[in-house]
């Protein structure tokens, strides 16, 4: 079957140093994966370079195709075709995510009519407000004619990152990447939050490509991850595999690591 | 009689509001203390209360039995000598302009403590398990875990009988999240700890007791093993069952 999203020998670098080298993952049409990886791992780069988002500095070699279409050293305005369609993103800091001066609304409406736009039935009017609200009704927004009207320093963190999934639908994706999605949140928040991508990637039939250094968040919502340390990926398999019998080292600490923290909560409930 | 008392203390930042109410904490000598709560829910305006940073709206906080007072000099210099802090981010908690001796000794100096600073500060870096030669170094030269360990030798070179942490290893990635665990366990068996975090995981694995705050509340407090086992009050179930386990 063809991949949805297939990094083949994927390097980054700057300058002359090497952040992301020789990598491979493969995504196929609703297949959830995990990238697992501390700080400066290089896994918010690959993410970067599988929707051509990195900055000039950052050069890209090898091959990435996203609904096969080549994304490295493709113009920005043949990608922006792509990013939507193909693949939206959630990102860590919802506060940032989102403008700032915009009513949450609105903010919402800019995807929704873009992608209508595209598939030919431009939406406005009555049935703009109305696909808005279907919207903020699937990702369980409270109140929402209160929240539509708000700019985002008047709504809660967990809920500004449920109007960032709720942009990242609008453009109903294939694959949806989510790149530390709930560390900016509380322990509470975050449990909602992974409860409500599980059900919206399962409902819409996405790919997920799921990103984070916590390891029990990650094992929570994909069945595969790859397991990334300085731009390497030293690993990859089906999660209960790896946490259970991991192969390298360096994967072997981090479990150690988990299970620690995890077991002194006592047995689970 | 108890290290640190706080009784039926309220803080607000203006009338509308309450921060902290009706909060009351014993913390006995060799304790070590979580204080677990989510945002907004005062642990951080309760570290500075206990920090003498702030003073409460109503209500009193006693070290020693001596009440807190931190418009009194006097008061302060001998409460910082017993008291200090470890902070959250070990990158910006370093002056980067100076060098590990000089990080290090700066309580030294600043409580004008007498005797060998330089030896006091080897010694300190050898408790946290750093080289006793990296004296004339400076913070960007270390990860962050290694400057963590920095931030902790400068909190415990005047030899404090209470450690505070706020969120002290939150920063961390998990490998090295777990190592400087292990050395706050075993910094806590030389003297009180009090450990703020959202993490209840890590909680779990260096805190006897625990202490669950919620909208400025004390609702549930007591030995860690119990909370865990047998959460009582419904907000502190709820946290229990949020926090994601590893599959079995």
């Amino acid at each position: 079957m063809s991949a949805l999203l297939d990094i083949a020998g994927l390097t980054i670098k700057t300058g002359t140093t090497t952040l992301v080298e020789s990598l491979n993952l493969r995504i196929a049409p609703g297949e959830r994966l995990g990238l697992i990886g501390e700080s400066g791992s290089g896994k918010s780069l690959t993410a970067m370079a599988a929707t051509g988002l990195l900055p000039p500095s950052i050069k890209a070699t090898g091959s990435v195709t996203l609904a096969g279409q080549q994304i490295i050293g493709t113009p920005d305005h043949q990608l922006n075709r792509l990013r939507g369609t193909a693949v939206a993103v959630v990102f860590q800091e919802p506060l940032t995510a989102l403008d700032p001066l915009m009513r949450i609304g609105r903010q919402i409406a800019g995807p929704l009519q873009r992608r209508a736009a595209r598939d030919g039935n431009p939406l406005s009017g009555a049935a703009l407000d109305k696909a808005i609200f279907d919207l903020m009704a699937d990702v369980a927004l409270p109140d929402p004619q209160r929240i539509a009207h708000a700019y985002p320093h008047e709504i809660s963190g967990g809920q500004r990152q449920r109007v960032a999934i709720a942009m990242a639908l609008a453009c109903r994706p294939d694959l949806l990447i989510a790149d530390e999605p709930t560390t900016a949140l509380d322990v509470t928040t975050q449990a909602e939050i992974l409860r409500l991508l599980d059900n919206l990637v399962r409902q819409r039939n996405m790919a997920l490509l799921f990103i984070s250094h916590d390891l029990p968040v990650v094992a929570s919502i994909v069945d595969r991850v790859a397991v990334l340390r300085r731009g390497v990926i030293v690993e990859t398999g089906p999660v209960a595999e790896i946490f259970a019998r991991p192969q390298h080292d360096y994967t072997a600490t981090l479990v150690a690591a988990a299970h620690a923290f995890d077991a002194a909560l006592g047995e689970q409930p | 009689m108890s290290l640190l008392s706080v009784q039926d203390v309220t803080f607000s930042y203006n009338a509308s509001k309450r921060v902290l109410d009706g909060v009351s904490l014993t913390i006995e000598p060799g304790d070590s203390i979580g204080l677990v709560g989510e945002s907004g829910s005062g642990k951080t305006t309760l570290l500075r209360l206990l920090l003498g940073l702030t003073r409460p709206s109503s209500g009193s906080i006693t070290f020693n039995g001596t009440p807190l007072d931190p418009r009194s000099a006097r008061f302060m210099r001998d409460y910082r000598r017993q008291v200090q802090v470890v902070f959250q981010d070990p990158y910006s908690s370093l002056d980067p302009r100076q060098a590990v001796l000089s990080i290090v000794s700066e309580p030294l100096r600043a409580l004008r403590i007498p005797g060998d600073h330089r030896q006091m500060v080897s010694d300190a870096l050898a408790s946290v398990g750093l080289e006793r030669n990296i004296l004339g170094r400076y913070p960007h030269e270390f990860s962050g875990g290694q400057r963590q360990r920095i931030a902790i030798a400068r909190a415990i070179v005047a030899g404090p009988s209470l450690l505070l942490a706020d969120e002290a290893v939150s920063a961390l990635d998990l490998s090295t999240r777990i190592r400087i665990v292990d050395l706050l366990k075993s910094l806590s068996e030389q003297m009180t700890l009090v450990f703020v975090s959202h993490d209840l995981g890590v909680v779990a694995a260096l805190c006897q007791k625990i202490v669950i705050l919620e909208k400025g509340r004390i609702v549930e407090a007591g030995a860690t093993a119990s909370i865990l086992a047998n959460p009582q009050h419904p907000y502190t179930q709820r946290l229990l069952s949020s926090v994601p386990r590893m599959p079995a």
